[in-house]
């Protein structure tokens, strides 16, 4: 071929391929300003219907059947109670199953077979949770239509979540960082505990995070055990006056949450009342944005000290 | 990372360590059932709470579901906006609970079409069943096909979905089978989605609460229902057509159900005392329509003399009068 020809064609071939990579980058643009354009109507939606009605009225009252007067003091106190529960249960249980699957578990064909059901656990209904909830912990163990019941139920919901980012986030650690350490003689929960997981703790926390905003926005688990819609009370304290100073009374309190009492004043006759909705949608997008932003302040924290 | 791991294995052990034992029993009345019904008695349960200090919960498991906790005793009062059924009746006598029936207020299915339809103002009730019968199923689409002088133009149909009462109720009143229904229209658990889709389209007909309806009233119409063997006595829905019974077969009664043992209790006693001497006041600030004044003090004198039992015996035949249903005999 003369060379005046092959630089021709190569010349044309480079300006395709940049032309094809200039146009993806447009549709990659064009698709993430469309993601955040929904994120945004839908939040500013929100906003215009609910701002309106969030003062610190709305925070302390309880729920009223005078849209006025009514406040979601309950739900968010319960909304917060199910979350600490929540990631006591899933992240501990989430990541000791992760580490071991991924890190103590023989390659055969059982754990195929387990790793495949924890992937399709996370496409279960979430009603099917609360169904099993129902039956498991509010009454063969007797928790009651507690914030016990309701935290574990939305545990098991989130929980193949964490169990498959933990594995993932041990995945994306080279090999040699765990040769390294047997070869100083570490057992393999040393090389765990000490590089293993202070590594991933990125990965993990995304998956936590991930796992903790899918939680806090669910109702129909939480309604299949029997979650309150009206309650003016609220869990007893934590904390006590007399030893050992710290009470657990209040897990087994009943409970309201924030998607319920949206739940319950979305489908109410009249306006107001979605306005209300409204406003409460707000501060379970707040709630759900800080939590996200501890967890990645937490993330940043934790991976500052480690250089490989 | 460490000290966080620690924390939360730490404080799961500690939880499980001090406090397995403990319940959450105190003098709380536990009330669940009818999402209907909710609204009167989240009033009476904020007032009494307001008033005496005394805790009240109220869930809304849906009719069905709250007397499957209730006839296991693990409710004090039950809201029902239908009466009790057979198969719950023999679940409460399994598990020994006796109960006192209560009917508190009235609510009134409303067939509704957009306000700018000028060609129907009432609708038979055979008509009704024409269109929303299991048989009507991709058949009965346009409007002239239910009335020839109705135009020739496609009926867009609103409706209550399958889990809640109010289908059982219209199903059952309508075509003769509770649940029995035609599938193909816009089913919603939530009256709010059927009364946007109602306003915003003039060829379309639904049925709702009589409080959605209450609620919306300039930008809805709701059409009066006639019997076919009554011509020209066409009913429309308001408080006296549902309370002198004329206005059927679509009103229903909502009933209030109290577990005879949970008595014993005297923060329940004095909640359902409350309930009872306030409720005509509640049922009309959430809009709904209350029993005449002098069927609320039969009902107060039931439950004070705590006859139980149900006047239904198991059926849900309630396009009855008030009258007429305090005085048939309880059997339990």
């Amino acid at each position: 071929m003369r060379p005046d020809l092959f630089h021709a064609l190569q010349a044309k071939r480079a300006s395709r391929r940049r032309s094809i990579d200039q146009w993806f980058r447009r549709l990659g643009l064009f698709l993430t300003l469309t993601t955040l354009g929904i994120l945004g109507i839908l939040l500013l939606n929100l906003a215009m219907n609910g701002l309106a009605r969030i003062d610190w009225n709305f925070l302390s009252s309880f729920p009223s059947r005078r849209a006025g007067e009514a406040g979601v003091l309950s739900a968010w106190v319960g909304t917060l109670l199910l979350m600490m529960v929540t990631a006591g249960a899933a992240i501990p249980f989430g990541l000791a199953a992760g580490i071991y699957l991924e890190e103590y578990a023989p390659k055969n064909r059982w754990t195929d077979f387990v790793e495949i059901n924890i992937a399709n656990l996370a496409g279960v209904p979430s009603i099917l949770y609360g169904l099993m909830a129902l039956g498991l912990f509010v009454y063969q163990f007797q928790f009651g239509q507690s914030v016990l019941a309701g935290g574990l139920a939305l545990a098991c919901l989130v929980l193949p979540i964490v169990i498959v980012a933990t594995r993932e986030a041990l995945r994306t650690i080279p090999s040699s960082i765990r040769e390294a350490a047997f070869a100083l003689g570490a057992t393999r929960w040393q090389a765990v505990w000490h590089h293993l997981l202070p590594y991933s703790t990125g990965g993990i926390a995304t998956g936590v995070i991930l796992a903790m905003s899918r939680a806090i926005g669910e109702s129909a688990p939480l309604i299949t055990i029997g979650a309150l819609t009206f309650i003016a009370f609220l869990p007893p304290a934590p904390w006590v006056d007399h030893v050992p100073f710290v009470s657990f009374d209040w897990l087994f309190s009943p409970f309201t949450a924030l998607p319920i009492q949206m739940f319950n004043w979305v489908s109410r006759p009249g306006e107001e009342f979605q306005a209300n909705a409204a406003a409460a949608g707000l501060i379970l997008m707040v709630i759900t944005l800080s939590m996200n932003a501890a967890a990645i302040l937490l993330r940043r924290r934790a991976q500052r000290n480690i250089t490989w | 990372m460490k000290v966080i791991f620690q924390g939360c294995f730490g404080a799961i052990g500690v939880a499980f360590g001090l406090s397995c034992a403990v319940g959450f029993a105190e003098g709380v009345v536990k009330i669940d059932g009818s999402s209907t019904v909710y609204p009167i008695t989240e009033g009476a349960a904020e007032d009494f709470q307001k008033e005496t200090g005394t805790k009240v919960t109220v869930g809304i498991s849906g009719t069905g579901g709250g007397f499957k906790k209730f006839t296991r005793g693990e409710t004090d009062v039950q809201n029902a906006s239908r009466p009790i059924l057979e198969s719950e009746l023999k679940a409460a006598k399994e598990s020994g609970i006796e109960y006192i029936e209560l009917p508190i207020a009235y609510d009134a299915l409303t067939v509704v079409v957009n306000a700018k339809n000028d060609w129907v103002d009432t609708i038979r009730v055979s008509e009704l069943k024409k269109i929303w019968e299991p048989a009507a199923q991709g058949k009965i689409v346009k409007w002239n096909q239910i009335r020839p002088e109705w135009p020739d133009k496609v009926i867009k149909l609103y409706g209550a979905g399958s889990d809640s009462g109010t289908f059982d109720y219209f199903t059952e009143a309508i075509n003769g089978k509770s649940k029995a229904s035609r599938g193909d229209y816009t089913a919603s658990e939530d009256d709010n989605v059927l009364v946007q889709g109602v306003e915003g389209d003039k060829y379309a007909l639904g049925y709702m609460g009589f409080a959605y309806y209450v609620a919306h009233q300039k930008r809805l119409k709701a059409l009066a229902v006639e019997w076919d063997d009554k011509k020209g006595a066409a009913v429309r829905p308001s408080e006296q057509t549902v309370l002198t019974g004329s206005y059927n077969p679509l009103s229903r009664p909502l009933f209030l159900y109290v577990n005879l043992k949970s008595l014993e209790k005297p923060e329940v006693m004095k909640f359902v005392e409350f309930y009872l001497a306030h409720v005509e006041t509640l049922a009309q600030e959430v809009k709904y329509i209350p029993l005449p004044s002098s069927a609320y003090e039969k009902v107060r004198d039931r439950f004070k003399k705590k006859k139980k039992g149900t006047a239904f015996a198991g059926h849900g035949d309630m396009a009855v009068p008030i009258d007429e249903i305090l005085s048939r005999p309880l059997v339990p």
